[in-house]
């Protein structure tokens, strides 16, 4: 009998194994993506926001990818790359074979091409056809702000597959920028055929390829059947984007199995999404950074540390994680995602201690917040994907520098007034609330644009360290990326004690999806890669 | 009657006109910058720099304000700030949709409206008069957001009557002609399709049609009443008509002047309305795009849009005017 049993109970569990590793994906079906606006356009040079982006990522390749997971480089319209001894010239050679969806081979000269039209002087050789490329729609926005102009200075198609770009200065984060959707490349052909019109016409190498987009309402994609790829999908015949504004109504739209996945969802229909048998809930932590920042162009707050370390004491971050960000989130201790590489595990993070908060108060020359004039809490108007209720978060650390003594009070403006005022410093503001996405996972692309106040009057917290400053900058420069993670932990310690910012938390993006979505994974990078995604069933 | 047509087009001009200079004095006084918002967090000065002159925001807003009536004069609206496409085809791919749902939400509110008012004034005081007012008094006060999440939960999750938001299904194959979906299903003899786009008109246009109903309801019944009490109405009485044929011939001919500048009206509440309407219904249309626009001070789109809705309320009410020297001829000899 008992022989008995346990056969049986081997056989059940090797069926077990069997089914998990039988899950063999299977070919067809049309899945429909519910998200809350349509794209801006689909040329990714010149888009900007993330609705743009995700349906990009599917109709292009760049010429290196992000991992599935995570923003580790690999191989992509690349097979591989050099990069000599000095760090300014990079050799890439290219995959052979591949076909744009209209049929253009894909090749170096394509290569120079895409990235070539971005450049403000443009410095191209190609091998084949001289492109004359025509003038910039308008300025193409990441490659502005990536700085890529003081970066590169010349590509050159060398060979049908090998281009080389030659650098102006050693810039450590050009492998990372070469992977984000603004380094994607295009048709050369179908982008002269009409320049114009061709964010509304997309052709790239990607597993799916653009078939029709009704404005506002829907984009369809369709299976790229000529893809490249050997292994893994395009498994579906159709994706489609669906534009639902309305986040409850997006959500009912995936209970009633009209979508498969909903993008952004009320973070209150979470739970129910949870207790619903037919669905599930995929979950990334977000590569971003919600955090409080300190006026640092003024007084007390500039030189008085023990001051802005008392604030740091007395906000109780977990309160706010668990009852605004409804717990989507985590309590940061670093203002880089702990996923990042360079991410300090030292640092223990600021406690939440009113005690020692009202001490380091009197210490600053403020006994019970006496002297200290009403503090200005400037909160965004808007939710953003760092911070799901900025003036929510506002009223809860009013609350908590009022347990010591502190009065403040919210400022806000409308977004784009916020945004602006918040740059020039002025007077009136003296904490405030911001945050970031990362762009390509590199620690240069927080720990730079946001706090390295000495390498520019427009860095949003104008905290001036030499110490710091320096570390940034040979980080830049460090082409190793074991050396460059050092740096980056000895200047978020800097960061740290000397209390430049206040992290707050690390958004959690949750989409929830019916049951018969397989294979569904979020990028950090807020990326959706349909490729490997098939539906059972 | 042609020249009372003639002159009241002509008066169109310096209305739209005004609205033009209305908008341009309202989007100086709104803070905010479009590059701003265009850039979000990652704008640097030099980005800014650049998309600000690539945008023409750096000229003063009379310059503006020139170019864009020099463009409007040769019937060009320029491009839209976010999109970069022209304005024209950016409302010639939403405009429809928006008719599409505003028209019949018109027609089921004046119909209902009309018929409810009517019955409620021959049958004052009865308890169908005090059910209806106290109907349309709710619709009146009922937020049309509310509203359309709980036709939704009703007739499309529960009773699955109706499918939820959308146009059309993404399963139904329609060729596009007019970008009006019912027309163009018709042209096709697409019954399928026809069948889909009006099974999801259905919620849309009732959420919509709440308020102005209850308004056409209420006028038309105290219109009706007026009329009853006059004295032609005795007579016709006392001639031995039928009450029927009273109101039908006699008081329903003058009782709806007032009604149909009412409907007029409503037809501008109408466009406003589906601003929220298409936002809960995912309705693909004009009122959202606009909505986008001001929130994203996508200046060409505020431009473009109000104009849009500008002429057309415009335009509906030159309609409504000459139907009222239609029905009531004396208005068009003075």
């Amino acid at each position: 009998m008992k022989k008995t049993m346990i056969l049986l109970a081997m056989v059940f569990s090797l069926l077990m194994v069997v089914s998990a590793f039988g899950a063999e994906p299977k070919m067809g079906g049309t899945l429909v993506f519910g998200r809350g606006g349509d794209s801006v356009g689909l040329d990714p040079a010149y888009e900007t926001d993330g609705n743009s982006f995700l349906v990009c990522d599917n109709i292009y390749e760049a010429l290196v990818f992000y991992k599935d997971e995570s923003t580790a480089l690999e191989p992509g319209l690349a097979t591989s790359w050099s990069i000599t001894p000095d760090g300014k010239t990079y050799t890439f050679y290219l995959r052979r074979g591949v076909k744009f969806h209209d049929g253009t081979p894909f090749n170096a000269d394509a290569v120079v091409f895409s990235i070539g039209r971005m450049m403000k002087d443009r410095n191209l050789k190609f091998t084949n056809k001289n492109w004359n490329i025509p003038p910039q729609d308008r300025p193409p926005e990441y490659w502005v702000s990536m700085e890529m102009d003081d970066t590169i200075s010349s590509i050159e198609a060398v060979s049908d597959s090998v281009v080389v770009f030659r650098l102006k200065r050693v810039e450590a984060p050009f492998m990372a920028n070469m992977g984000m959707d603004f380094a994607d490349i295009i048709s050369p052909t179908a982008f002269m055929k009409d320049p114009k019109g061709f964010l509304r016409n997309p052709v790239g190498t990607g597993p799916y390829k653009f078939v029709n987009w009704v404005r506002d309402d829907r984009i369809i994609l369709e299976a790229n059947k000529d893809y490249w790829g050997q292994y893994g999908g395009p498994y579906l015949d159709k994706v489609i984007f669906r534009a639902i504004p309305e986040n409850s109504v997006r959500f009912l739209e995936l209970k009633a199995g009209n979508i498969h996945i909903c993008q952004f969802p009320n973070p209150a229909d979470i739970p129910m999404a949870e207790r619903d048998p037919n669905l599930k809930i995929p979950s990334q932590p977000g590569m971003n950074i919600g955090y409080l920042s300190f006026n640092h162009t003024k007084e007390p707050w500039k030189s008085n540390l023990k001051l802005r370390r008392a604030i740091a004491h007395a906000i109780n971050r977990k309160a706010i994680v668990d009852n605004i960000y409804q717990g989507m989130g985590q309590v940061a201790k670093n203002p880089i995602p702990p996923t990042m590489w360079g991410y300090n595990t030292a640092i223990p993070g600021y406690k939440y201690d009113p005690e020692l908060a009202k001490k380091l108060l009197a210490e600053a020359g403020y006994p019970e917040g006496k002297g200290l004039d009403e503090v200005t809490l400037w909160s965004m108007p808007v939710p953003r994907p760092y911070n799901p209720e900025g003036l929510k978060v506002g009223i809860a650390m009013i609350g908590d520098l009022k347990k010591i003594g502190v009065t403040a009070r919210i400022v806000s403006y409308d977004w784009g007034t916020y945004l602006k005022r918040q740059r020039e410093q002025p007077k009136d503001m003296d904490l405030f609330q911001l945050g970031w996405t990362g762009d390509n996972g590199d620690p240069d692309n927080f720990l730079a644009v946001l706090f390295d106040g000495l390498a520019s009057p427009a860095i949003r917290t104008q905290w001036h360290n030499k110490a710091y400053h320096d570390l940034i900058l040979q980080g830049k420069t460090t082409i190793d990326q074991a050396k460059r993670a050092k740096i980056y932990e000895e200047a978020l310690q800097i960061l740290f004690d000397d209390v430049a910012a206040i992290s707050i938390a690390h958004s959690t993006v949750k989409w929830p999806a019916r049951k018969n979505v397989m294979n569904f994974k979020l990028h950090p990078t807020g990326g959706v890669r349909m490729k490997n995604v098939w539906l059972d069933k | 009657m042609l020249g009372f047509i003639i002159r009241r087009t002509l008066v169109v001009i310096p209305t739209l006109l005004g609205v033009t200079v209305l908008i341009f004095l309202m989007l100086a006084v709104t803070p905010g910058d479009p590059a701003e918002l265009l850039l979000g967090e990652r704008a640097t000065e030099a980005s800014l720099e650049a998309m600000r002159e690539h945008l023409g925001l750096n000229e003063p807003l009379y310059i503006q304000y020139g170019l864009f009536l020099k463009r409007l004069i040769k019937l060009d609206l320029g491009e839209t700030i976010w999109t970069r496409q022209k304005v024209w085809v950016e409302i010639r791919e939403r405009f429809p949709a928006t008719i599409e749902l505003a028209f019949v939400a018109m027609i089921l509110s004046s119909f209902f409206g009309v018929v409810l008012g009517l019955i409620s004034a021959t049958k004052q005081y009865s308890w169908f008069d005090y059910a209806s007012m106290l109907g349309s008094l709710i619709g009146v006060s009922m937020p049309v957001f509310w509203l359309g999440l709980v036709l939704m939960l009703l007739f499309s999750l529960t009773l699955g009557w109706f499918p939820m938001s959308g146009r059309i299904s993404v399963e139904t194959d329609l060729q596009i002609i007019t970008n009006f979906y019912i027309i163009d299903a018709i042209l096709t003899r697409n019954w399928a399709a026809l069948k889909d786009a009006l099974s999801h008109l259905a919620l849309p246009a009732i959420a919509l049609s709440t308020i102005p109903l209850a308004i056409v309801a209420r006028m038309t019944r105290s219109s009706i009443l007026e009329v009853l009490r006059q004295d032609y109405i005795r007579t016709a009485k006392a001639k031995g008509l039928s009450q029927f044929k009273i109101v039908m011939k006699h008081a329903l001919r003058n009782g709806l002047i007032p009604v149909i500048t009412v409907v007029g009206l409503q037809f501008g509440i109408l466009l406003g309305g589906a601003i929220l309407t298409e936002t809960v219904f995912a309705w693909p249309g004009v009122g959202k795009w606009i909505y986008d626009g001001v929130v994203k001070r996508d200046y060409m789109v505020i431009q473009g849009g109000t104009m849009l809705v500008a002429s057309t309320f415009v335009f509906v009410n030159l309609i409504v005017d000459i139907l009222y020297a239609v029905i009531n001829p004396r208005i068009s000899v003075k």
